[in-house]
């Protein structure tokens, strides 16, 4: 290909990619501000895929397909709730317990869905609009649940900084102590934050078997779970810098295929672990400097709160 | 009197042992170790569609068991030897990188025979087995190298090692020798099994300007991305048709059922030895699935007598000449390849684009 036609698939390409990362890193980032680490997002995301699946094959309804999953991942979270907040298990073992548990989960429930075929959902079309050069299929031309990630993204960033609940929440997180002893529901604030980030996990599953490649297959998530969870270290804990840098991982996985497809000589393997470099960069450059620690990291983040008796 | 009742159940349990063992030996334990899910549509599939046949031509004789998704190192020895440990006859382990664990393990289990796909360390009670899968690439590079009307064949590749490598090469040998002008172009995605990224390197090759996608990753994605670009593809491992109706020219097939069934009576009745199998089009380890219906006849004719010649040996796909990639002639006319190369193969044909990752 010549000039710049090359462009507009490559940027149609990454935000697909970068879509799912979206919906479960904006997810996980309010389970942490609460003070919660879940390290159980790829089973949510997976099990979010196959609820998904089976929903928009048995009903045909993409609207309920997208529901039920972020109600199975909200009720995964639920689960991890129950165990770590009420029953105040290891955050980290039951993380990992929660990822094991959905991908057989998962594969349970879509034993007969596998290799069913379904559309993928419908993108936006406006006359006129969708038409337009380059930013016609750019901008007008995506399909629903891009847009809701980024409206997602804008309302939790206004909800943590603009809002008292969410000065709360991040209370919560910072000093569960401190929001206890002034009369804030420490445990019932942190279930609805894992909850919230369970079911944007889910939606972030809802994509990739309905939107990005449209199938059921075991295992699918196949390591963006983690990748999400990489990105919010990345992004400092905040909002803007989680789509950022979602959108930056997926952009350097695309650019790399073409790269290759175009036959420049990159090395594959390095770029593929670029975005989990960039993590421990970031990590080690927040650590070095206490003070961006403080300001954005959640203070709490992985600590059992004993309420005072 | 306490030592007496304590001899005397003793034997009561070595009796109920021995019982018991008896009850195993009457269906005799047929074990599979696999790599990915079942449910994965492609290589781990097929094994399991072979273990199927196992019980199906056995019935009663046999309880075929499997393990599935277990991940290669320390945690598959683990696994075979639990399987080993368990009374299973044959051990079926269906992944390149169980090949130590296997030899182990076996090592420790002299009368179990271990049956070890793709490796190549052997030992008295370890056979191994792999498919020529390049035989069906090398039908699929004239059916490509016909329908293509960019001169632009797209490979998503997994990892640089010979078997991906000799696919590619097979492809390119065969497109070359109807089509002069083709170009291979591949994208690597060092993985064997994610749809998203199989998906999305499928796109960027169609971006590129191909319009035929082959691939070496187990997913139907890239398929899907095909049927959805209205370019063509082939499907890998077992047949992908339903996730590409249109777009899928055709798909190479692992057929493991035969040698399942055949080597596990050999266990059974006493005949079994170690040994190397590397079978293709010719046993049926590996076929072809049904042709799409748009493919012109005279292609289908051509692809038929393809894959004819290789079972009846007129045709070679790694006969010469030929060159390397950088214009170095590879084989001299009236020469082939010895398996020996095959296996190792760390270089590209000619018509291939891009550099080889090491």
């Amino acid at each position: 290909m010549s000039g710049m036609d090359w462009i507009v698939p490559v940027i149609l390409t990454v935000i697909t990619a970068a879509t799912p990362l979206v919906f479960a890193g904006i997810g996980e980032l309010i389970t942490e501000k609460s003070g919660v680490l879940n390290l159980g997002v790829e089973g949510m995301m997976v099990v979010g895929a196959v609820t998904a699946f089976v929903t928009a094959t048995v009903t045909g309804s993409y609207i309920l397909a997208v529901l039920a999953a972020a109600l199975s991942g909200a009720f995964m979270a639920f689960l991890f709730g129950i165990l770590t907040l009420s029953l105040m298990a290891n955050q980290v073992a039951t993380g990992l317990a929660l990822t094991l548990f959905g991908v057989g989960l998962s594969a349970l429930i879509g034993q007969d869905f596998v290799g069913v075929p379904v559309d993928a959902i419908a993108k936006l079309n406006i006359p006129g609009l969708s038409d337009l050069p380059v930013v016609g299929p750019i901008i007008f031309g995506q399909d629903p649940l891009v847009y809701l990630s980024l409206v997602i993204v804008a309302l939790v960033s206004w909800f943590l900084y603009k809002t008292k609940a969410g000065l709360i929440l991040r209370a919560v997180g910072d000093s569960h102590d401190a929001a206890h002893s002034i009369g804030y529901s420490v445990i019932g604030i942190r279930y609805l934050a894992v909850m919230f980030g369970g079911a944007m996990s889910g939606i972030g599953g809802a994509y990739l078997s309905l939107a990005y490649t449209p199938m059921w297959a075991e295992n699918m998530t196949a390591g963006r779970g983690w990748i999400a969870l990489a990105l919010i270290v990345f992004a400092t804990w905040k909002p803007g810098l989680v789509l950022i840098g979602a959108y930056m991982f997926g952009g350097i996985t695309i650019l790399q295929l073409h790269a290759q497809a175009a036959g420049l000589d990159l090395p594959s393997q390095i770029l593929s672990m670029l975005p989990y470099v960039a993590t421990v960069v970031v990590l080690v450059l927040i650590s070095k400097d206490e003070s961006r620690i403080r300001k954005h990291a959640p203070a709490c983040i992985g600590k059992i709160f004993h309420p005072a008796a | 009197m306490k030592f007496k009742s304590m001899i005397s159940l003793a034997s009561a349990v070595a009796v109920a042992g021995s019982l018991f063992a008896g009850i195993a030996s009457a269906e005799d334990k047929v074990g599979f170790v696999y790599v990915g899910p079942v449910g994965d549509h492609g290589w781990t599939y097929r094994h399991d569609i072979g273990r199927q046949a196992v019980q199906k031509a056995l019935g009663d004789k046999v309880k075929t068991t499997f393990v599935e998704s277990v991940k290669e190192g320390p945690d598959s020895e683990r696994v075979i030897r639990q399987m080993a440990a368990d009374g299973h006859k044959v051990i079926f382990t269906t992944s390149f990188g169980f090949m130590n664990p296997t030899l182990k393990v076996a090592k420790q289990f002299p009368n179990v025979k271990f049956e070890h796909a793709t490796g190549y360390k052997r030992s008295k009670n370890v056979s191994t087995y792999s498919g020529r899968f390049y035989e069906g690439r090398y039908v699929v590079g004239k059916i490509a190298g016909k329908m293509t009307k960019t001169n632009v064949i797209g490979y998503v590749g997994s990892f640089p090692i010979p078997e991906v490598v000799r696919g590619i090469n097979a492809t390119a040998l065969a497109a070359k020798s109807v089509n002069p002008d083709i170009q291979i172009k591949v994208a690597w995605v060092n993985t064997w099994y994610d749809p998203g990224k199989e998906g999305d390197a499928a796109k960027a090759l169609i971006d590129q300007g191909a319009d035929i996608i082959l691939q070496h990753t187990d997913s139907p994605a890239p398929l899907q991305v095909a049927e959805s670009r209205g370019v063509w593809a082939v499907g890998q491992a077992s047949d992908m048709h339903h996730f590409a109706p249109k777009a899928q020219l055709t798909a190479i097939i692992d057929n493991w059922d035969g040698y399942y069934v055949a080597r596990t009576k050999a266990a059974l009745d006493g005949s079994w030895k170690s040994a190397d199998t590397w079978a293709g089009l010719k046993t049926g380890m590996v076929e072809l699935s049904k042709y799409n219906d748009a493919i012109p006849a005279d292609v289908v004719k051509l692809a038929e007598e393809t894959r004819k010649g290789i079972i009846d040996g007129s045709v070679k796909p790694f006969a010469g000449p030929f060159n390397k990639q950088d214009g170095t002639e590879a084989v001299a006319a009236g020469k082939e390849l010895d398996d020996g190369t095959l296996l190792g193969m760390d270089w590209y044909v000619e018509g291939v684009q891009g550099k080889l990752p090491k």
